[in-house]
């Protein structure tokens, strides 16, 4: 069969391209024109070649926030990502109650991130928040403005308490997708509790396991709004991960040029980080036999 | 290893079952005798594996006792009452190695390794998968992953039972055989008691010494393929064992004369006067066609050769009757009558059988 040839066709693809200009590459770009200049006002700009990336990669700030970045992600995925998978292995299966528990489960997950900021703003405070009043009642020393593990513990709570849910309705999920043969299986073949978790649930649910990790990565990787709304990026520099030092840097201090090569260095380790989540996943999906 | 009453046993999956039709299993008092091989034959729906599960303990049964040799295990979970059960679809430990699969059970119980490694062996054997013990059970085919259900299912030799739910369903036909004679060799090494599902006629005669045959939730018959074969007790075992199955025609007994559609013919027996529904039951083996003017009188629809024999479809006052008639036997058009042997007759009351009655 011959193929027509018709090289108007390209334009039909021209809509996407369009979008994909507007919406990533033209945005993107700007960034990178802005990283690789330097600027003294007046809409002046003059060329610096690689300087800022050889600043920013020697820059102890940067290394401090992404340090800080890395600790946070870490710290709330190893909670998150157990407790969300406990919780949705205690979730009722059917019923009233499964209902019940998944609306709750939502709730967190509907809440915008400046108005979550807010809520425990307010709760931890030690004048009237519920949380910081008890705990300095009781005699604990709790002031998330002042000291630093208050802070951390405050703002990793915050962030348990607002996305442990999305861990466990995706893990719920996967569940709820296990046949019942296979836990009849297990009771036949005698298997205790923890066997069945690790030799039927777990590889069940590894898959959206993996999303879910992904998702909380590349979320918590972000993170700005709540800690900014809660701490500010304190007491002193304790709190300030990579979103919230970048905006000080670049709307604060209005250094454009650092500011860019730093959000691109940044994109780029959440792009790599994302491929490497992705090239799990899809050997996940192949030693299944998909 | 062990006798397995059931005693009064009924199953309802409704929380308040009021009324009979809302059993899945109907009250019923049964024996499993201790090493013997069951089949529990019967349409999808009766209620077999149903009664398989509460066996296993996965169900617990809304009334009644289950004892194993003369223990109540009514209420003890399944983990508890050493039984082995292999289920219609495969189910694997996809992340463990067809070796550690099959060793499950056993580690379960804490058995001894030196003894795990040889019997995983032996079963790798009988199963024929010695060549895969070392892949992942993860991608293997539906038909490999079902060998090693079975497999881990046959591996504890001190089991109470082996149950088998429809466990050749995903299997290929040549397969079947072979591990139908496996479990069959199975049995007659180690002599546990067995009870295999299926609605395949086929499978359960030749794999049981005994056919369990259930309708609607009720036990209706149990017997050897040969009582199933010549004396069944309800319609329903007549026309689901047997191919084609028994011949049902209504009609009028009194003594050893029955008149069916008002044609009389002659029982050869007494069964007195039978009340409610009566009908009489032949099977094809039993009737032949012929020309003349005695026997019911039919007309043949098709003729159907399937090697062995053929099969004629006749049709008698709107009925189907099916006959078996020898391959040799010449089948012409003007042959218009059918007899009954009189040694394959059975007649029914309500669906039930009625004992002949010494005249």
């Amino acid at each position: 069969m011959n193929k027509t040839v018709n090289q108007k066709a390209w334009f039909l693809i021209l809509p996407v391209l369009l979008l994909v200009a507007f919406s990533a590459v033209i945005p993107l770009m700007t960034v990178v024109n802005y990283s690789v200049q330097d600027t003294f006002g007046r809409n002046e700009f003059f060329w610096a070649g690689l300087e800022w990336f050889e600043q920013m990669l020697a820059s102890e700030r940067m290394w401090n926030a992404l340090g800080r970045q890395i600790a946070f992600t870490a710290i709330i995925l190893a909670i998150q990502i157990p407790l969300g998978v406990f919780v949705a292995l205690n979730m009722p299966k059917k019923g009233f109650w499964a209902s019940f528990c998944l609306v709750l489960m939502s709730l967190p997950l509907l809440i915008p991130w400046n108005v979550v900021g807010t809520i425990w703003q307010i709760f931890g405070r030690v004048d009237i928040g519920l949380l910081g009043y008890t705990l300095n009642a009781m005699g604990i020393d709790y002031n998330y403005t002042q000291d630093f593990y208050a802070a951390w513990i405050t703002v990793v709570m915050m962030d348990v308490w607002h996305w442990t849910s999305l861990v466990a309705l995706l893990a719920y999920a996967g569940l709820q997708s296990i046949p019942d043969a296979y836990y009849q299986a297990a009771k036949i073949d005698q298997a205790g509790r923890w066997k069945v978790f690790r030799f039927i649930e777990l590889p069940k649910i590894m898959g959206v396991l993996m999303i879910a990790i992904l998702l909380r990565f590349m979320d918590s990787f972000m993170i700005y709004t709540e800690p900014f709304v809660v701490t500010g990026g304190g007491p002193g520099n304790s709190t300030t991960f990579l979103s919230i030092d970048l905006v000080k840097m670049a709307l604060g201090q209005f250094d454009l040029g650092p500011a860019a090569a730093f959000s691109i260095m940044y994109y780029l380790v959440i792009l790599l980080v994302s491929y490497v989540f992705y090239t799990v996943m899809t050997n996940l999906d192949k030693r299944d036999g998909h | 290893m062990a006798k397995i009453t059931l005693e009064n046993l009924a199953h309802s999956y409704l929380p308040k079952p009021t009324r009979e039709e809302d059993y899945a299993l109907k009250s019923m008092d049964h024996d499993w005798v201790d090493g013997e091989a069951y089949a529990l034959l019967g349409s999808s729906g009766c209620g077999k594996s149903t009664l398989l599960n509460i066996i296993s303990g996965l169900l617990h049964p809304s009334q009644g006792r289950i004892l194993f040799n003369d223990k109540d295990v009514t209420m003890a979970p399944t983990t508890q009452r050493n039984i082995a059960q292999v289920f219609q679809f495969p189910v694997v430990y996809d992340t463990m190695t067809v070796r550690d699969n099959l060793a499950f059970p056993l580690r379960n119980r804490g058995s001894d390794p030196a003894y795990i490694q040889e019997r995983v062996q032996q079963i790798a054997a009988m199963i024929g998968m010695e060549a895969t013990l070392d892949r992942k059970a993860r991608g293997l085919t539906a038909d490999a992953k079902q060998k090693i259900s079975l497999g881990r299912g046959m591996v504890r030799e001190d089991v109470n039972a082996l149950l088998f739910d429809e466990p050749l369903t995903v299997i290929d036909p040549h397969m079947k055989w072979e591990l139908r004679t496996q479990l069959k060799s199975l049995h007659h090494e180690f002599g546990h008691t067995m009870i295999y599902v299926t609605h395949d006629q086929t499978e359960a005669l030749t794999f049981a010494d005994k056919v369990v045959v259930m309708f609607d939730g009720r036990v209706v018959q149990m017997g050897t393929p040969q009582q199933l074969f010549e004396t069944p007790e309800h319609t329903f075992v007549g026309y689901f064992i047997g191919s084609p199955g028994m011949n049902v025609l209504e009609a009028k007994v009194s003594g050893d004369k029955a008149v069916i559609a008002g044609t009389e013919i002659s029982l050869g027996q007494g069964f007195g006067t039978p009340t409610g529904k009566v009908e009489l039951g032949v099977r094809p083996e039993f009737v032949t066609l012929q020309s003349g003017d005695e026997g019911l009188p039919v007309t043949i629809k098709r003729v159907e050769d399937v090697g062995r024999h053929k099969i004629v479809r006749a049709d008698f006052q709107g009925i189907e009757i099916n006959i078996i008639a020898a391959e040799g036997e010449n089948i012409s058009p003007d042959m218009n009558r059918v007899v009954f042997d009189t040694a394959g007759i059975n007649i029914y009351s309500d669906s039930w059988r009625v004992a002949p009655k010494a005249a």
